[in-house]
């Protein structure tokens, strides 16, 4: 049985002198999401890698399943520890780690060495012929191949004495929490939490904003956003969701605006509360699941006239790509099948025929001042109405 | 704010005196139906006595009825069961175009396993005409599958006439209806109107969900559509949902002491509804026959507990939830939505205008509704209707 899983992380291995303050980061995050399995995991850094003791006992599936979505884990590797660092005790337990796990053993080896404790008497090279040999005397169906071994074999001795052969993809990137936060602008579909997971990915804590429009979207479409909401919160960590009534504005630009221009107008307001809010939250930009040129409200002219309403950056991770890229990335991570439950969302709800495609900032800007009278009002209203809910990881 | 529930035709209410028994039957005459001992005897009570009341309001021996677990498998065993037991006498079965999916769909599996099907239009008001039937009978016809009310529009079949002319032509044809609606609303006696077969749920009835029966008259042995452990007399398998069918009992016993105030209430409150939508611009009421005639003898040719009314240019989602927001509770007439299109059958198949499909609303009343709540609903339509009619798409 597995004692411990070693986890390697890619990019932030790269960082300078600051690069504890990263590996701080992915300690507190893997704490974090062990957290909901068991509370006994010791996860402690040791230089170029951080270890997870499990506690006896402990639910193998359950601790790949929360290690491997921990972003900034390049990739994590299941480990038996050795009772001690003399030689013999380290022969004993690569034999009995090859009886344990490794069940074909008509396969092919290259035994691996890290020797990150260099005061250790025996040096790297030398580890490796000599456990190689040793495996070879006590399972003689196993043959060498250091070209294209099946079983890397792998030693790493430091403090204590580790031993694995597999390893697994983690979802990569950079610890969450290590590079601020950013306000999502999350609906029911299929793009917006997949930009979420995106930057989050990038290490940043995601807030979110939802409209909704009653009677125009239900109950059950406010129900889907907390859900997915919730989907994506096992990546990213809690996040608070901000659900911002939009029906009264809706009909506002619907009764004095040109209907051909709703779509736009209605996301200039989205974007301008938005940012309010992430203010508030103390963000530092904007994310969205846009694309150029997937719909009428996407297109380069669309997203200059949304994008002018903004001080703030707005992100768009998904910006360059097609839909069935970021479907499969939907699916990966989980959303999808929530995404294509059937409920209207409030940019849906009365799309014009023909809306415009090359929307000019002045005339929506003209457009605008037609609700001057009231919309900031309404805009206030809409901000101080709003509800938040804390979203957590089940 | 008051809540007025108007969708009794999806669901009702259970009856207290229903849900006592049911409590009591779990809490504790807990034994199982087949055990020897006391605790199984007293189990057993319940489920007799519901039977005997059953029995009772159709005017059927005791014997003829099999508890299910609602109209879903009654109908399934109905069709399923009902097509088998006459194989050898043909491959025909006829059924209507508005059927409900739980009649629909396993009559599409009969279909796939060979039998040719029939699917009969109706008039404009959901009725099938007597001579559509006799024209579509042929020697081979081996079942007739016909529901004694719409679930969506509410129109009353004039079934004792259509089995009258399947068993004069075809004898051994059997004759099934889908009761689920029409059972209490409807003087429905299965004998005397040469029913062979008939569904009932009892959730819409103020019976708990999960409970139902269907009717199999004297002499015609189906086979089991669920095999097991050989419960009531082999023909359907499984413990007997004994609290359920307790409450079952109850709530038929109690409708059925009432069943003609209950009937006389339920016809003068849909005549209300449907006089006050001529109130409300562009309201066009489904299933009611036009006619120089007096609406009171109209409407009595329908079921008394279903209006269907379409609202031109008026989303029935977002009239439900703008509805909904006042606390009155309906169903639309059809379930769509922009994203997943199941335009209903019943309202295609009376000829209701393509744009009015996804504009209708369907408004079911029970026992306990009041006057009163009629007119706040339509007080609630006719401020909504006009509002709501302004937003539309395109």
């Amino acid at each position: 049985m597995y004692q411990a899983f070693l986890i390697k992380y890619a990019e932030i291995g790269l960082k300078g002198n600051n690069r504890s303050y990263f590996e701080d980061c992915l300690v507190k995050q893997i704490r974090y999401s062990l957290r909901a399995v068991g509370d006994s995991y010791q996860v402690r850094k040791e230089p170029g890698r951080i270890f997870v003791e499990c506690p006896e006992g402990y639910d193998y599936d359950d601790t790949v399943e929360a290690i491997s979505k921990v972003f900034g884990v390049a990739e994590y590797c299941p480990v038996e520890i050795c009772k001690s660092t003399e030689w013999d005790d380290i022969l004993a337990a690569c034999r009995s780690y090859v009886e344990r796990n490794v069940a074909d053993r008509n396969t092919t080896f290259k035994v691996f060495c890290k020797r990150g404790d260099k005061n250790y008497p025996k040096e790297s090279p030398e580890i490796c012929a000599d456990i190689g040999e040793y495996l070879l005397q006590c399972f003689p169906e196993l043959k060498v191949d250091v070209v294209n071994p099946k079983l890397r074999f792998t030693v790493e001795v430091r403090g204590r004495v580790y031993i694995y052969t597999d390893s697994f993809p983690g979802p990569g990137g950079m610890p969450v929490g290590c590079n601020g936060k950013a306000m999502l602008l999350l609906s029911g579909g299929i793009d917006s939490p997949v930009a979420g997971y995106m930057i989050s990915k990038r290490g940043v804590y995601i807030d979110a904003t939802y409209f909704h429009a009653p009677p125009y979207t239900s109950e059950r479409a406010l129900q889907k956003v907390i859900d997915l909401a919730r989907i994506i919160s096992r990546y990213t960590g809690p996040i608070h969701l901000n659900i911002v009534n939009f029906t009264e504005i809706q009909m506002f630009i619907y009764d004095r605006c040109p209907h051909d221009e709703l779509t736009i107008l209605m996301r200039r307001y989205m974007m301008r509360i938005a940012e309010r809010i992430a203010k508030e939250h103390d963000c530092l930009a904007l994310v969205t699941g846009e694309s150029i040129g997937q719909v009428a409200s996407q297109t380069m002219h669309s997203l200059v006239t949304t994008n002018a309403v903004c001080e703030l950056p707005v992100y768009r991770p998904l910006i360059a790509f097609d839909k069935e890229d970021i479907v499969a990335i939907s699916k990966k991570i989980g959303t999808y099948e929530t995404s294509i439950l059937p409920y209207e969302d409030c940019c849906t709800i009365y799309v014009a025929k023909h809306p415009v495609t090359k929307p000019i900032t002045k005339a929506m800007e003209k457009s605008e001042r037609l609700l001057a009278d009231q919309i900031d009002e309404m805009t206030e209203r809409a901000l101080s109405t709003r509800q938040v809910i804390r979203i957590m990881p089940e | 704010m008051r809540e007025i529930y108007l969708d009794n035709a999806a669901t009702t209410k259970v009856l207290p005196k229903a849900a006592d028994v049911a409590a009591e039957a779990m809490r504790e005459s807990y034994g199982n139906p087949s055990s020897l001992h006391h605790k199984g005897f007293e189990a057993e009570q319940y489920i007799k006595e519901a039977r005997r009341n059953i029995a009772l309001s159709l005017k059927v021996p005791e014997e003829t009825i099999i508890f299910t677990s609602g109209g879903t498998e009654s109908n399934n065993m109905a069709l399923l069961c009902g097509a088998e037991a006459r194989k050898r006498q043909g491959n025909h079965i006829i059924t209507t175009r508005i059927e409900h999916a739980s009649v629909y769909q396993p009559v599409l599996r009969l279909e796939e396993l060979g039998y040719r099907v029939t699917f009969l239009p109706v008039d404009e008001n959901g009725r099938v005409r007597p001579e559509t039937l006799s024209e579509a009978l042929t020697d081979d016809t081996i079942l007739v599958s016909i529901m004694a009310v719409n679930n969506e529009i509410g129109a009353a079949e004039p079934i004792t006439e259509l089995a009258k002319i399947v068993h004069e032509r075809n004898p051994q044809a059997l004759f099934h209806t889908d009761a689920i609606q029409g059972y209490g609303k409807l003087p429905i006696f299965p004998k005397r109107a040469g029913i062979d077969l008939m569904s009932v749920s009892g959730h819409k009835l103020h019976a708990p969900k999960g409970t139902g029966f269907l009717y199999v008259r004297e002499k015609l042995t189906l086979k089991p559509l669920i095999y097991g452990g050989g419960q009531q007399k082999d023909r359907r398998s499984g413990t007997e949902n004994v609290p359920g069918i307790a409450g079952l009992g109850v709530a038929v016993k109690e409708w059925f002491d009432h069943a003609d105030e209950y009937r006389n209430h339920l016809y003068a409150m849909k005549e209300r509804f449907v006089r006050a939508m001529e109130d409300v611009p562009g309201a066009i009421v489904n299933g009611v026959p036009q006619g120089n005639e007096p609406l009171t003898e109209r409407i009595a040719m329908t079921a008394p507990h279903i209006a269907s009314v379409s609202f031109t240019g008026v989303r029935s989602e977002v009239l439900l939830h703008a509805l909904e927001e006042k606390g009155i509770y309906v169903s639309s007439g059809s379930a769509c939505s922009s994203n997943h299109p199941a335009i209903s059958g019943t309202l295609k198949a009376i000829g209701v205008r393509d744009d009015l499909l996804d504009s209708t609303l369907r408004f079911s009343f029970s026992f306990e509704t009041a006057e009163e709540e009629i007119d706040i609903a339509a007080a609630a339509l006719r401020e909504l209707v006009p509002v709501l009619g302004r937003y539309r798409r395109g």
